[in-house]
């Protein structure tokens, strides 16, 4: 049995003009976990968490939040907070008076207010800036406050938009790790946003991939990753090679197809006809390059390297099929293959495990 | 730091002749002649007193001093509280532009003029009484003219726009996304008002109640104009004293009393745009 939702999207359409920012949306967030909203710039994240904070009002659809309905709702009685993209720290407060903004406003006591404060400013690591004006402080500084702020409250559900898009790649490394710590630590729903799917996938308990106002595909960061439902979910998170392929014979949990010339036993989880024209996803490290002098690896593409890009621990080579696509193959370093260098127009086999293909009907 | 070129040391060299000629030198010469004995011929004659500054103390001058603060008081509240939510409105307006440029036009025309023209609006056979009369809202013309009402309408009509223009500089600044932060953190219309807009806008304030304030003081031809018998504020008696009663040494105390006044006031401006403006500030806690 599954909980019940802390946040429900019950087919909520919010529109701008003509266009809608959110379209028939229907989604659950569970208590406790760390939901991220993933997709391109204006496909509505924002406005998701603003429906859910109440700064903006769906035009038709019901959202719920802890199971009563908020529609109407203004923001101040939502029991949500949030983490804006820009942060928008009062800059006329020290950092102890914009983390305790809410718990004044709420009427607690100043003894109170002050030892909440002093607990959610440690928490985040400013306990010695408790004093400084927030104009006087660093974007990861500024950061931090913006998340003390919005904890300190309490709040069922923490709606965090883009917070990292501002800090340089380093900061960003090390607040991912901080914010997930203290995830962990409060126990508090966490809603992110962001349109970086490396950040997405290390961070999330489950992903909501977005485009234009809809969902792409909901599930966990290995689902999204593994197992794309479509051609925007597999292309928007990380690298993957489409090849063109026509199913030649069909069972209920298998599939031949051709690819390039030759057969490819693959899994039908799609119920796959014979006849059918498909595309057959596979990402970079899935690949697997051999040499021709090397032991034919069963059913394989050939190709010729036209490129290869040295990364540090692997090694990225770039083929060039018979019929002209191109296929990246992350190649990794270890003890069997510590040369893995190919030269340019040598002729290589190209293959994969059997089942980590991703095959997606072709429209 | 020190760029020694020609051109800027012209013009620094302008205005500080500027200044010393037309602002330091006149205010010297007001400043000697409020401690010189008064001459009925020649104005001043030499010797030294403090007599008119003694004379200031008189009751009715006094409460002269009282009243025109409180004037100038007055229509500084009455121009924010026209001016402010005015001013929050028009920089989140699309018409913003339109807006603004009905706001400055009055300064195309002389505001000597425009007090005149305040006249013809507000006398018994005036616009506002003759609308009034024709749609039998009322039966007998309203006495406005030469009253304080219309005193305080000329100088709110006068310095309106010195209030409206540094708190669109201050609202324009205002990052919106502050007052969706107050209520988001659980803080009422009132609340997000009382906490966040006006201590973040409050630059603009104090500059806007400076422009109106220190002007509504001084600005002696509305109440000439518009006032009654016993409207008298302190530019007037300034005036008086100089062009009436040809008494120059009370009437430049009276001016170097109030000079002081404005000082005093800028004085409090500045202190308070460091405290509230200067980022500088933070850093030492
Ligand atoms: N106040 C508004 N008025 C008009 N259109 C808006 C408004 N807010 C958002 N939109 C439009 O709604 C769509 C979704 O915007 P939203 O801000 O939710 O995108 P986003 O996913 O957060 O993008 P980003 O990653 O760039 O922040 C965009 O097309 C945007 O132009
Ligand atoms: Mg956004």
């Amino acid at each position: 049995m599954t909980p019940t939702p802390i946040v429900r999207f019950r087919n909520v359409t919010k529109r701008y003009g003509d266009t809608s920012a959110v379209d028939r949306m229907n989604f659950d967030v569970y208590p406790g976990e760390f939901l991220t909203l993933l997709g391109p710039s204006g496909c509505g994240k924002t406005t998701i968490l603003r429906l859910i904070a109440g700064l903006d009002e769906a035009d038709v659809g019901d959202i719920f939040i802890d199971g009563k309905r908020v529609n109407g709702l203004p923001p101040n009685r939502r029991d949500v907070n949030t983490v804006f993209q820009n942060y928008a720290l009062f800059p006329h407060m020290s950092v102890a008076e914009n983390v305790g903004f809410g718990l004044k406003m709420k009427g607690l006591p100043p003894s109170t207010i002050t030892s909440r404060v002093g607990a959610a400013l440690s928490m985040v690591k400013l306990d010695e800036l408790a004093r400084r004006r927030v104009r006087a402080l660093s974007g990861g500084q500024q950061q931090r406050v913006a998340v003390a702020r919005a904890i300190v409250n309490e709040p069922l559900v923490l709606l965090l938009d883009e917070p990292f898009s501002a800090l340089d790649y380093k900061l960003r490394k090390q607040m991912q790790l901080e914010l997930k710590r203290l995830h962990r630590r409060l126990g508090i729903t966490f809603l992110f946003v962001t349109h970086d799917q490396n950040e997405a996938i290390s961070m999330s308990d489950r992903i909501i991939v977005m485009n234009d106002g809809r969902i792409e595909q909901i599930g966990t960061p290995r689902q999204i990753y593994e197992s794309p439902d479509n051609m925007f979910v597999a292309e928007f998170v990380g690298e993957i090679n489409t090849l063109d392929g026509v199913v030649t014979a069909a069972e209920q949990t298998t599939l031949t197809a051709r690819v390039e010339d030759a057969e490819f036993p693959m899994t039908n989880r799609r119920g796959f006809q014979p006849g059918q024209r498909v595309k057959v996803l596979l990402r970079p490290e899935d690949l697997f390059v051999s040499q021709l002098q090397d032991e034919a690896p069963g059913p394989h593409l050939t190709g010729t390297v036209e490129d290869q890009i040295y990364k540090g621990t692997t090694v990225d080579v770039f083929i060039r099929l018979a019929s002209g696509t191109t296929v990246c193959a992350t190649q990794f370093f270890n003890e069997d293959a510590e040369d893995i260098s190919y030269r340019v127009n040598e002729s290589v086999h190209v293959t994969w495990i059997r089942g980590w293909e991703v095959v997606l009907p072709d429209d | 730091m020190t760029d020694r070129s020609p051109f800027k040391t012209a013009v620094v060299a302008v205005v500080a002749f500027w200044i010393l000629v037309f602002v330091l030198l006149p205010n010297l010469l007001v400043l000697a002649a409020s401690v010189l004995a008064r001459d009925e011929v020649r104005f001043i004659r030499p010797g030294f007193t403090l007599a008119h500054y003694r004379a200031l103390m008189s009751t009715e001058i006094l409460g002269i001093f009282v009243r025109s603060i409180a004037y100038a008081a007055g229509t500084t509240a009455i121009c924010l509280a026209m001016g402010y939510p005015f001013a929050f409105l028009l920089a989140r307006s699309s018409a913003r532009k339109l807006l603004l440029m009905l706001v400055v036009i009055p300064f195309w025309t002389s505001s000597l003029v425009r007090t005149y023209a305040l006249i013809i609006v507000l006398k018994a056979n005036g616009l506002i009484n003759t609308l009034l009369l024709e749609t039998g809202l009322i039966q007998q013309p309203l006495p406005l003219l030469y009253s304080n009402t219309a005193v305080f309408i000329g100088l709110v009509y006068t310095l309106l726009p010195f209030m409206i223009l540094p708190l669109y500089a201050a609202m324009e600044k205002f990052d919106p996304a502050l007052m969706e932060a107050g209520y988001d953190l659980g803080a009422s219309r009132l609340q997000v008002l009382r906490h966040i807009l006006l201590p973040v806008t409050l630059p603009g304030i104090i500059a806007g109640a400076t422009m109106v304030f220190l002007p509504a003081l001084g600005l002696f031809y509305v109440p000439d104009l518009l006032g009654g018998a016993r409207s008298m504020l302190l530019g007037n008696l300034i005036k008086n004293q100089f062009l009436a009663a040809r008494n120059w040494p009370l009437g430049a105390a009276a001016s170097m009393t109030l000079t002081l006044l404005m000082g005093l006031l800028l004085w409090a401006y500045f202190v308070s745009v460091r405290r509230y403006g200067d980022p500088r500030e933070a850093l030492t806690r």
